[in-house]
């Protein structure tokens, strides 16, 4: 028998895959909430960085289908899990009790489906800037700077002074960490990577680095949420109305009209 | 003292089960948990009818034959005990106390607490045999372990084959076991022959005798009479890890002897 083959039929090969599609994104959050972060460098960090990404296919698209398959592959080796582990258990007992088992460790598909309609929501909000689902009817990668980049520190601002928005975040990220918190140590168990010397410094790093992200990520959403980049907008609006007063609106301006508008109302 | 008891009857693996309420006569709070059982069992007999079939045999902690979920709980209330060691003093005068048989796929039920755990024999004898060099004894200290080594193999080897770790694990996953007896031998010299294949047939026979999967949840450690740690867990993934990288041994080649 060939050795995915084997992998995938049996129950620990179905974990090792597991741990290290996990392992995988696990990386990938770490690296996306660094470059989240460079939104408090200001616009012109963020910009830059956004740009570079879009403008290099050659990282890019390798980063995306790779993280596409890991997402795939961590789902369906995921509900194939718990199919089996529903059908080991035919009969229900009356009285159940967790012994000791955490809340995240009995809810790793919850949080996962949870995070993933989260993940689907994120995509079409900043990835495909969808217009319907940002709360402006505004198509977000119009948004441009003054040196004609994807304005993405304008959008993250925007995109984040809706509050339902910024809500869903929260919970999504707060979800992803105690996900995380499980998952992290649960990794190095399935891969046989875990004895007595190293169990507790895994979990000691499983909390700390699922705290860690959860103020990464929240750190955003709560800084706009308490005015950080409102500067920004104000900025924009004012060269908007500046250039609004010298010429009549154009829709292939660097600044959108909608934009003035949709962030006035915000105010 | 005097319990009121909620127990699973259910005649054969054929017929559907129910609970039933029985209230206790005056215990000693001193009985064990199981000689409750038979004071229950002999009122039943008296009264003409069908006592309560469960599983018991060395009632001391050591043969792994007791079994039962107590209120929720596989072997009852403590932590590192068996039900044969659970004593009546360990429940309050008037408690209502729900017994079940343990629940899983590969644990079918045979009638009322009793279920059959053959699964687990079939996962030893996949595990086969170690080699050993038989005939005059060998000299004492022969092969040198390292002290760390056997306590370690001991911890493993304390396994009593109950199935509380199943019955426990909200996936009915026999990992615990399977993991226990794995490493008991993986971690001596005379179990490193036959390491990886052992290893290897062992989580195969596991895997179709239809037991879920582990979940990392660390039930099964809290639940086992011999506190044996979910490390071993870790330590079979690591050794099924290898012995699928290394892949089956070559084949001999002709027909010759052995």
């Amino acid at each position: 028998m060939n050795l995915l083959q084997r992998v995938w039929q049996s129950s620990l090969g179905k974990k090792y895959l597991m741990a290290l599609t996990g392992a995988a994104l696990f990386l990938f959050v770490v690296g996306h909430m660094m470059g989240n972060l460079q939104v408090f460098l200001g616009p012109q960090a963020i910009n830059r960085y956004g740009h570079f990404l879009k403008t290099t296919p050659e990282i890019l698209w390798p980063a995306r289908i790779g993280l596409l398959a890991c997402v795939g592959l961590h789902m369906i080796v995921a509900v194939a899990l718990v199919a089996q582990n529903r059908a080991a258990r035919p009969v229900a007992y009356a009285k159940v009790r967790a012994h000791g088992a955490t809340a995240a460790s009995r809810t790793m598909i919850w949080s996962g489906l949870i995070i993933l309609t989260f993940v689907i929501y994120h995509l079409l909000h900043y990835t495909l800037t969808l217009p319907s689902v940002n709360g402006y009817g505004l198509d977000f990668s119009t948004l441009r700077d003054e040196e004609g980049r994807h304005d993405i520190f304008a959008m993250i601002v925007m995109g984040f002074q809706k509050w339902p928005v910024s809500l869903f975040y929260f919970v999504a990220v707060g979800l992803l960490c105690t996900h995380l918190g499980h998952g992290i140590g649960s990794m190095f168990q399935s891969l046989g990577l875990k004895n007595n010397v190293w169990g507790p410094r895994i979990a000691g790093f499983a909390r700390a680095a699922s705290v860690l992200l959860f103020l990464g990520y929240a750190s955003i959403p709560a800084a706009v949420l308490g005015g950080f980049g409102g500067g920004h907008l104000e900025e924009m609006r004012r060269v908007a109305q500046q250039r609004d007063s010298a010429a009549p609106p154009d829709q292939n301006r660097m600044v959108p009209i909608g934009v003035t508008n949709a962030a006035g109302k915000e105010k | 003292m005097k319990v009121r008891l909620k127990v699973w009857r259910q005649k054969n693996s054929g017929s559907a089960g129910s609970f039933h309420i029985y209230e206790t006569p005056d215990l000693n709070p001193n009985m064990s948990f199981l000689e409750m059982l038979d004071v229950i069992n002999e009122q039943l007999a008296e009264r003409g009818q069908e006592p309560i079939a469960f599983d018991h045999d060395c009632r001391e902690g050591i043969c792994g034959t007791c079994s039962l979920v107590i209120d929720g709980k596989p072997h009852g209330p403590h932590p590192g005990v068996a039900t044969c060691q659970t004593y009546m003093r360990s429940f309050k005068d008037g408690d209502e106390i729900v017994v079940e048989p343990f629940r899983a796929k590969a644990f079918p039920l045979i009638k009322d607490l009793v279920v059959s755990r053959k699964a687990f024999d079939t996962i030893l004898q996949a595990g086969g045999f170690i080699t050993v060099r038989a005939g005059s004894p060998p000299d004492a200290n022969a092969i040198l372990v390292a002290k760390a080594d056997s306590d370690l193999a001991m911890d493993a080897a304390q396994c009593i084959g109950c199935g509380a770790c199943v019955a426990a694990c909200r996936n009915a996953s026999a990992m615990l076991f399977v993991s226990a007896k794995v490493s008991h031998l993986g971690l001596l010299p005379q179990g490193q022959p036959e390491r990886y294949t052992r290893v290897q047939n062992m989580v195969e026979a596991m895997d179709a005798a239809g037991f879920g999967n582990c979940s990392v949840t660390g039930a099964c450690e809290a639940v086992c009479p011999k506190s044996i740690s979910i490390d071993f867990i870790a330590r079979m993934n690591r050794d099924y890890a290898v012995a699928l990288l290394k892949g089956d041994s070559k084949k001999p080649a002709g027909g010759g002897a052995g």
